[in-house]
């Protein structure tokens, strides 16, 4: 039962493609993360991050009983960023997904991408920017902090799985009028276990050790925010657009009124035809789906873009003398 | 609570001794060719189960094990299962006043075989190859040193984490009478509240066990840089035999998609 409940994509459920962008998410997330880092990531804290994606794995593993026979278990990505910052959180979460599909087949190869991106970054980024942002709205007070952790888990878990939906939906392998509303119920409950865990597990850790839950620092907050409002953002208008399309945009009315839309080419190749994704017969869901996928595409690019600057910024600035190590 | 255990055989086979920078890489071509193959070309499977089962072969696994184990991912197959309803085609077989079509079938016939020859990919992968051995082939794969670093240190005290929170587990299950056919005691918040203790715990016994392996390290001379020997020369007969599986799979995969797709 908690294989299918689980997130863990088996290899054989993504399209080639789909996986492709995934991994392509992977690696900038991982590179974006790892940049993040360098400079915090004295050799101290190597070993202390290998331990807390160990203690993640086995967190995983404590199961708790719910009713019935099942027991839901912790994913652990917002209670990681609680812990660790959100980009430490991400690498943490990584190393526990790659392990889990490199050593025990828990997740595809293929599928690692989207792995990692749906239970990593997803709960790292947008669990930590709403945990922050309750816990500032409440002032700051211990309420404060569990509340906005019990959301931010809750909402992380969601979000999970709702990316996991679309991504089935894309390969189709799962019609997404009904993956859609059984991974987004499902989850809702499991969210709930989880986002119980997460505030246990705090309350517990404040109890103990209330000095490993201080003020984390403000560049963190604010790097992770800025993402998951980008996301946030990105994906609202995704999901807006479909209200939008029916009436034709600026360009095209204009075309239209002035009679020489019929003398406007097609583009020599589509990657997806009119903003729909051929195979899904719901016109709005596959302008919907259509947009998530450029939103991903262009966010890609956009990255790349700019590291392919900075190598250059990088190359054309000489070297600083390589002395002292 | 399930434990897991390290899937390597230490076993002294062709496919063992191989460069773990073929078998990754190898492997992921592999599943990336599982996956493409062409919906309805049957003959393919077979013979894509063929390639996977003599690797197995090859490398003492058993055969017959690697294709049981395979099929840890199916009960995921259930999220799939509604194609089996909604793809127009065709209806074969009704079920409860539900029609299953001729192309729901081949479809979700197809997605399981596949699912079932990739983890059995993976799993000859993680069967066959220690996993330090893995890990110098992902850092010379251009995986970045610091992850690296991150999963070494990952993998080195999962197992140690692994019991401790087994002991945890084991702890409250002392603690706690069941009586069979009655409802296990207190609130769902309450048990969770049981449960977030211990992932607190495990935390915190964790987090204190990495100050002490950090301050065990530096006592040994630990300058923040793992140092393992140069990995061995990458030979061209390790490649050719990676190739040839390509080529297997590639002769596969074209008659997939010229005769039967």
């Amino acid at each position: 039962m908690s294989i299918f409940l689980a997130l863990h994509i088996p290899d054989g459920f993504l399209s080639v493609p789909v996986a492709l962008v995934g991994w392509a998410l992977m690696i900038g997330f991982v590179g974006l993360a790892l940049r993040q880092t360098r400079d915090s990531l004295g050799e101290r804290q190597i070993p202390l991050m290998g331990i807390l994606a160990a203690f993640i794995f086995a967190a995983q593993m404590i199961n708790f009983p719910v009713a019935g026979g099942t027991s839901g278990h912790l994913l652990g990505g917002t209670l990681a960023a609680i812990l660790l910052g959100p980009w430490a959180a991400a690498l943490v979460m990584t190393s526990v997904v790659t392990v889990q599909a490199l050593l025990f087949q828990d997740g595809g190869l293929l599928a690692l991408g989207f792995n990692v991106f749906n239970m990593g970054i997803i709960g790292a980024f947008l669990g930590y920017a709403i945990y922050q942002w309750v816990r500032n709205t409440m002032g700051n007070t211990r309420n404060g902090q569990m509340i906005g952790a019990a959301v931010g888990a809750w909402v992380a878990v969601e979000a999970a799985a709702t990316a996991t939906a679309l991504q089935l939906a894309i390969s189709n392998t799962s019609p997404l009028d009904v993956a859609l509303p059984a991974m987004v119920g499902v989850h809702a409950l499991i969210g709930i276990g989880e986002a119980l865990i997460t505030v246990g597990a705090l309350a517990f850790i404040q109890q103990s050790r209330p000095d490993l839950l201080g003020a984390p620092t403000a560049t963190a907050a604010r790097g992770s925010s800025w993402i998951a409002v980008g996301l946030v953002i990105a994906l609202a208008i995704t999901f807006a657009s479909p209200l939008a399309a029916s009436s034709p945009d600026g360009l095209e009315r204009v075309a239209e009124d002035k009679a020489f839309i019929e003398e406007a080419n097609d583009a020599p190749y589509e990657i997806l035809p009119d903003y729909t994704i051929p195979g899904i017969s719901n016109e709005a869901l596959t302008t919907i789906l259509a947009g998530v996928i450029g939103v991903l595409i262009v966010g890609g690019i956009g990255y790349g873009v700019a590291r392919l600057n900075e190598r250059r910024a990088a190359v054309s600035v000489p070297p600083k003398a390589a002395g002292g190590d | 609570m399930t434990l897991v255990h390290d899937r390597y055989r230490a076993i002294n086979s062709p496919l063992h001794r191989l460069d773990p920078r073929v078998k990754l890489v190898t492997a992921l071509l592999l599943i990336v060719g599982i996956v493409l193959t062409p919906e309805r070309a049957w003959p393919a499977y077979p013979l894509l189960w063929a390639l996977v089962g003599g690797i197995a072969a090859v490398g003492q696994l058993g055969v017959g094990r690697v294709a049981r184990l395979g099929g840890v991912a199916l009960p995921f197959a259930l999220a799939a299962a509604t194609l089996l309803f909604t793809t127009p085609g065709d209806p074969v077989i009704s079920l409860a006043g539900l029609d299953i079509t001729d192309n729901g079938l081949a479809r979700f016939a197809a997605i399981l075989l596949k699912s079932w020859l990739a983890v059995q990919v993976a799993l000859l992968l993680s069967m066959s190859t220690h996993i330090t051995d893995l890990l110098w082939a992902l850092s010379s794969l251009r995986v970045p040193a610091t992850l690296v670093a991150i999963i070494s240190f990952m993998i080195r005290y999962l197992y140690t984490l692994q019991d401790e929170a087994q002991r945890l587990t084991r702890a409250r299950a002392a603690r706690s009478a069941t009586h069979t056919g009655q409802r296990s005691g207190g609130s769902i918040r309450w048990r969770a509240r049981v449960t977030g203790g211990l992932v607190g715990n495990l935390f915190l016994r964790s987090y204190e066990r990495s100050e002490r392996v950090y301050a065990a390290m530096l006592a040994r001379g630990y300058r923040g840089e793992l140092r393992s020997l140069d990995p061995p020369p990458l030979t061209g007969r390790a490649v050719l035999s990676g190739a040839g599986v390509i080529a297997a799979l590639v002769v596969i995969e074209l008659a997939a998609l010229l005769l039967w797709g």
